[in-house]
């Protein structure tokens, strides 16, 4: 049995249905990369897994929590949805960090308020984190005060403070300057070469070669191609796959 | 012919340091518990309760769209003998102006929160956060940021509107300069010597809370 199990995965947005039966399955410790092109439902399919979005018709495990859904309701205790979503944290393209308060603040709240750690030990578990993220220094700074690269990392860390089971990440690193992709990226493959679980939404079809296990190309709110990166790079087999990756190919090339 | 000023009828020190202390206790007592109401008020219209948000929005219409000046005589009189419950004087003044600046912070307070982006929900409901939680840590505080300015000038014209207390036998200030100038018959001096008391009293305020918001700002922006 898989770790990650999402069976038939359909959200409706009133008329229109952003996500068409997706079902796919991960093993504990993997990465997956989601590509495709704008509007095809990877976000909705990232904010769905984390409930950000009530899916519409769904069964989604990880591990042991289980949920479903059914004509757009939670079926089952609202305790149980609430274990589910704990097993993840989501890293976004807006980085979306608390402005009022510091990056050690905005790390050690959720493990304050949520798992109920004091606050003493909040922060000092959000000290490391942040000092594995290379960002010691700026516990005290505000996010205004940091790159977009440093907020990013702030963000990471602020994710890994929940110690959730699975990493999501939806397009991370589309909002940056391309000088400052590269250091959130790194912090990502070394995520992933930990053994992190994570399911990362991405443009960067370098990391998504070098660095995922599996690569799964959405299409029209559906899973159109997956399969090992390296081999749905070289030879897709679907022409809107091709096709979405012409215009990738100078990146590949180098 | 020119009109000769005669400033010794305002100097009555202990006349007007009593009225000062009554206008300070309304301006402040209303401002604050209008205040404390607004936000209670303000957390039930952006709630999923409809009926509660109906109540509010009727409240807040009431209140936003009728004078002050009616709202006070209201209370004073017409609350005893509609509802048949007795206010004691002072509060039976003040409640009127209470809830003219609760409806005013409700909606202004409203405003805050719905202008806070919808992403910091979405990250907040990430890290399982509840939405007490969020509301509390995350979307409260930078609220309170940015209705700072919206508040203070509520509370300025708050407290210019507790001249019109004097209307129910309230002494403050204004009521202590009608009485002086129907003794006196020295309107210009009375009134431009209480609208000095009144500016003394409101400024050092405003200056205040606008240094304390440069300072946040300065780290926000
Ligand atoms: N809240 C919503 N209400 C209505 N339609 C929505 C909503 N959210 C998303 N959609 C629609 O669902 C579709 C999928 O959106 P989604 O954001 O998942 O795309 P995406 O693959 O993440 O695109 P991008 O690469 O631009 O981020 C889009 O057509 C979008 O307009
Ligand atoms: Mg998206």
């Amino acid at each position: 049995m898989s770790f990650i199990e999402i069976e038939n995965l359909t959200k409706d947005f009133g008329e229109f249905r952003a996500l068409n039966g997706v079902s796919f399955q991960l093993e504990e410790g993997k990465t997956a990369a989601i590509i495709g092109s704008s509007g095809c439902g990877k976000s909705t399919f990232l904010r769905c897994l984390n409930m950000l979005e009530t899916p519409t018709e769904a069964r989604l495990r990880i591990g042991d929590k289980e949920v479903r859904f059914s004509n757009g309701q939670t079926l089952g205790k609202e305790r149980e949805a609430f274990g589910f979503r704990r097993e993840m944290a989501m890293v976004f393209q807006s980085f979306d960090l608390f402005p009022h308060m510091t990056a050690l603040q905005n790390v050690a709240l959720a493990p304050n308020k949520v798992r109920k750690l004091p606050r003493k030990q909040a922060e000092q578990q959000a000290l490391q984190l942040l000092d594995r993220m290379g960002l010691r220094a700026k516990a005290g700074s505000y996010p205004t005060q940091l790159s977009g690269g440093q907020q990013q990392r702030v963000a990471i860390a602020r994710a890994l403070a929940m110690e959730p089971k699975v990493l999501l990440f939806d397009e991370a690193t589309s909002a940056l300057d391309p000088e400052l992709v590269g250091e959130v990226l790194d912090v990502m493959k070394v995520l992933a070469q930990d053994g992190r679980t994570m399911i990362v939404v991405t443009h960067e079809l370098h990391f998504a070669r070098d660095v995922a296990d599996v690569l799964i190309y959405f299409d029209k709110g559906q899973i159109a191609e997956i399969g090992p990166p390296a081999e749905l790079l070289a030879n897709p087999k679907t022409d809107r796959l091709k096709s979405f990756l012409t215009r990738y190919n100078h990146v590949l090339a180098n | 012919m020119g009109y000769e000023y005669d400033w010794s009828v305002v100097l009555e020190p202990s006349l007007w340091l009593d009225a000062i202390y009554i206008t300070l206790v309304y301006g402040l007592g209303t401002t604050f518990v209008g205040l404390v109401l607004g936000l209670v008020l303000g957390l039930i219209l952006i709630s999923s309760f409809a009926p509660g948000r109906w109540l509010v929005q009727l409240f807040i219409g009431v209140f936003r769209c009728t004078p002050a000046l009616i709202q006070i005589v209201w209370f004073y009189y017409a609350f005893p003998i509609v509802l048949g419950v007795n206010l004691p004087a002072w509060l039976a003044a003040g409640c009127g102006l209470t809830f003219y600046m609760a409806a005013f912070s409700a909606e202004i307070f409203r405003g805050g929160v719905q202008s806070i982006d919808a992403r910091q929900w979405s990250a907040c409901r990430s890290l399982c956060m509840s939405y007490w939680q969020t509301m509390r840590y995350v979307i409260l505080p930078q609220t309170f940021r940015r209705m700072t300015p919206a508040i203070v000038n509520q509370a300025i014209i708050q407290f210019k509107n507790t001249s019109l207390l004097s209307v129910v036998a309230v002494h403050d200030l204004m009521y202590t300069a009608n009485t002086l100038t129907a003794q006196t018959y020295r309107p210009l001096e009375v009134l431009t010597f209480a609208a000095v008391i009144y500016m003394l009293m409101i400024w050092p305020l405003a200056s205040l809370t606008n240094r304390y918001e440069r300072r946040t700002n300065e780290r926000l922006l």
